[in-house]
């Protein structure tokens, strides 16, 4: 994946593009994404994909515009726009299932595939998310991960987290991701998009790994009921980055798209 | 100099367990621990003791806002403050302060603090914090990489519906209000009330401070010692920038234990300094600083969150530790007096935020050192800045006749008593 560089009304915007076939353009979770994300690269063997920052994410930007829910789907239609794509696929992880949801059932004629990975964006008081933002870094792996071991290992890769340098960095970073994240998930990631869901007409994969601890599955059903003809697909075996956990599942779901 | 005598407000029935069985003291803290019943005189007392710091001649009598907290029970220092404001008689009401990005709209806030200059006679003293990202984010949901800015557009709001003589409209992101038009505002006009920033050595807030002339107070447990590198970057800054070096630009809040010796005072506050640090400031570090709360500058600067524990905790810290390294004062009136005088010159501070409740502190022990200082150490230190008597500019204004609570006859007078007066 190549890191490059689309202007938008506002900023400049940082996106990751690679691959070949149908324009794909994902939209990343609270967590981010790099050019080596397995996920986005096993969607490169059948995809042209586009992977666009929010700003404030890796080096990209900070914008300060963007604050509100309406905000961050109107740049998503943006960014769209920005790359001259015309109803590419649609697929979010997390945060970015979120936001593709809303871009989904803002401007529902202009995508008609959407797919959305373990999407945060509903509340019931009963099955709560967890609260991202107060967790721990040492916490992180059993959150996100079916494999809390494996989990952490991809999570700190070739870090040392007890280095000051790091930290420092980590924290900067946190700051600069989470908090941009927060203008839509916190203190609940919740902003009305269930009345919203019926206005999706795209055809919808919804995707969730069974040990989600962040996002609970039960959710997956909330979106199924909202978004007509939507179809779950439960992967067994897999936490919240079921993206990571089990790429190829993932990947043959948003397949089913074309 | 000017004394303010702070009270935080603890619960001081934490249990001997609370660290082991309690995630945090803050946000989550267990419900059951809290004891209405018990609370009816917890609460009296610790305005009885408000009300005795102003009899001892203490210039300011202190309180702040803080929410869902074991060693802070005033979610509303409002209330105390005007319970306060009648019953003392000369020291300004100091309250440090209210949240100001936690109103909608924030004139409640102004309308409030001009309710307590006017009923004090213009002893009010209003502090603006941007607030704990516990209290802030964890307890009352406002979104941590937004909540400056809400900050900001309240404090103008605040500032200009103080100052404005005529209805206004304010149009802004937060607040949409066709007629702002406080009534009551404030006696002190000149232009407002004091102003006062609590803060945590936020980069930004120095700036704002010196630009509006405000006094720049950090509020820090860990004591002067510790706070000489954030109190020197301010300076630093009033400096850059070109502006006088008053020492009331600056407040600092310690803690403050006086007995008759070094021994006895060791002897009768130790337990309730270690209540303090290792029950009280239990506070999980994942509620510290919500990611996008503190600016990325701030960061850079290595100023992280007070309440982010520090490592290894407050727990290995002996009573040795705590008073030599600055944490605490403490001991006789003239140790007491010679380590404050090191604070005052080596931070520059005009006002000092006396913390003499330290924990779960009965009243009787507390009385004795607030009398001690009062009576042994405050009049030592007095005049440390000479050069700078006269600089009103972050104090109070009070009317010079005020009235006091309670001045009424005992009876209602009798129908021939009003036909004589309005005769």
């Amino acid at each position: 994946m190549e890191l490059k560089t689309v202007q938008t009304r506002h900023v400049p915007v940082r996106y990751l593009e690679g691959g070949s076939g149908p324009d794909l353009v994902f939209l990343h979770g609270a967590g981010g994404v790099t050019a080596e994300d397995p996920f986005l690269n096993a969607l490169a063997q059948t995809h042209h994909v586009y992977a666009p920052l929010v700003p404030g994410y890796g080096d990209s930007e900070e914008c300060p515009e963007i604050r509100d829910m309406l905000d961050f789907t109107l740049h998503g239609w943006d960014v769209v726009e920005a790359l001259g794509l015309k109803d590419p696929i649609l697929v979010g992880h997390s945060m970015g299932g979120m936001i593709a949801a809303e871009m989904a059932a803002l401007a529902p004629h202009d995508v008609s595939r959407l797919a959305l990975i373990c999407p945060a964006g509903l509340w019931d008081d009963d099955h709560p998310v967890a609260d991202l933002f107060s967790l721990m870094p040492y916490e992180m792996p059993q959150m996100l991960f079916h494999d809390a071991e494996a989990g952490a290992a991809m999570l700190t890769a070739g870090r040392n987290v007890e280095d000051p340098n790091f930290l420092q960095t980590y924290l900067v970073t946190n700051a600069r991701q989470l908090g941009m994240a927060g203008r839509i998930l916190f203190p609940i990631p919740e902003r009305g998009l269930a009345q919203r869901l019926y206005r999706i007409k795209a055809r919808t994969v919804v995707v969730w790994g069974d040990s989600d601890r962040l996002v609970p599955p039960f959710y997956a059903h909330g979106f199924k009921k909202g978004i007509a003809g939507a179809e779950l697909v439960s992967i067994p075996e897999a936490g919240h980055m079921v993206i990571l956990e089990k790429t190829g599942a993932v990947v043959e779901a948003v397949n089913r798209l074309g | 100099m000017k004394f303010t005598w702070f009270n935080l407000m603890p619960w001081p029935y934490l249990p001997d367990d609370f660290r082991e069985k309690n995630r945090s003291v803050w946000v989550d803290i267990d419900q059951k621990l809290f004891d209405p019943a018990k609370s009816h005189e917890v609460y009296n007392t610790y305005m009885d003791l408000l009300e005795y710091a102003d009899t001892l001649g203490f210039d300011g009598v202190g309180v702040n806002e803080h929410h869902q907290n074991g060693y802070g029970i005033m979610p509303s220092p409002n209330i105390i403050a005007a319970g306060l404001a009648r019953r003392t008689k000369d020291a300004a009401i100091v309250v440090l302060g209210n949240s100001i990005a936690l109103y909608n709209p924030p004139i409640r806030v102004a309308e409030e603090f001009a309710m307590l200059d006017c009923i004090s006679g213009g002893r009010l003293v209003a502090g603006f914090p941007v607030g704990t990202s516990m209290d802030t984010n964890y307890c009352y949901g406002q979104i941590p990489s937004l909540t400056r800015e809400k900050y900001q557009e309240a404090h103008d709001l605040i500032i200009k519906a103080w100052t404005t003589r005529e209805p206004f409209a304010w149009n802004g992101r937060y607040n949409k209000l066709r007629h702002v038009n406080i009534w009551p505002r404030p006696i002190q006009d000149k232009p407002h009330p004091p102003v006062h920033i609590p803060g945590g050595g936020s980069v930004e807030t120095y700036d704002f401070c010196i630009d509006n002339t405000y006094s720049y107070s950090y509020l820090s447990f860990s004591g002067y010692l510790r706070a000489q590198a954030l109190m020197s970057g301010y300076w630093k800054r009033v400096e850059e920038r070109g502006v006088d070096k008053s020492p009331y630009r600056a407040g600092f809040a310690q803690t403050i234990l006086v007995a008759d010796t070094d021994e006895e005072a060791e002897r009768l506050y130790s337990e309730h300094v270690s209540y303090f640090y290792n029950r009280c400031l239990h506070v999980y570090p994942g509620f510290a600083d919500a990611p996008g709360y503190r600016t990325i500058k701030t960061i850079q600067t290595g100023a992280l969150s007070q309440y982010a524990p520090p490592r290894g905790g407050y727990t290995q810290l002996t009573w040795k530790e705590l008073t030599e390294q600055g944490h605490v004062i403490a001991g006789s009136p003239e140790t007491v007096r010679q380590r404050m005088e090191d604070l005052i010159k080596g931070l520059n501070v005009g006002n000092i935020f006396c913390l003499m409740h330290v924990g779960n502190m009965p009243a009787d022990k507390c009385m004795y050192s607030t009398k001690l200082f009062a009576e042994k150490v405050m009049p030592k230190l007095r005049n440390m800045f000479p050069d700078w008597d006269d600089d009103n500019r972050f104090w109070t204004s009070p009317l010079d006749k005020r009235v006091t609570a309670g001045r009424l006859p005992k009876e209602a007078p009798t129908g021939a008593d009003l036909a004589k007066t309005y005769a």
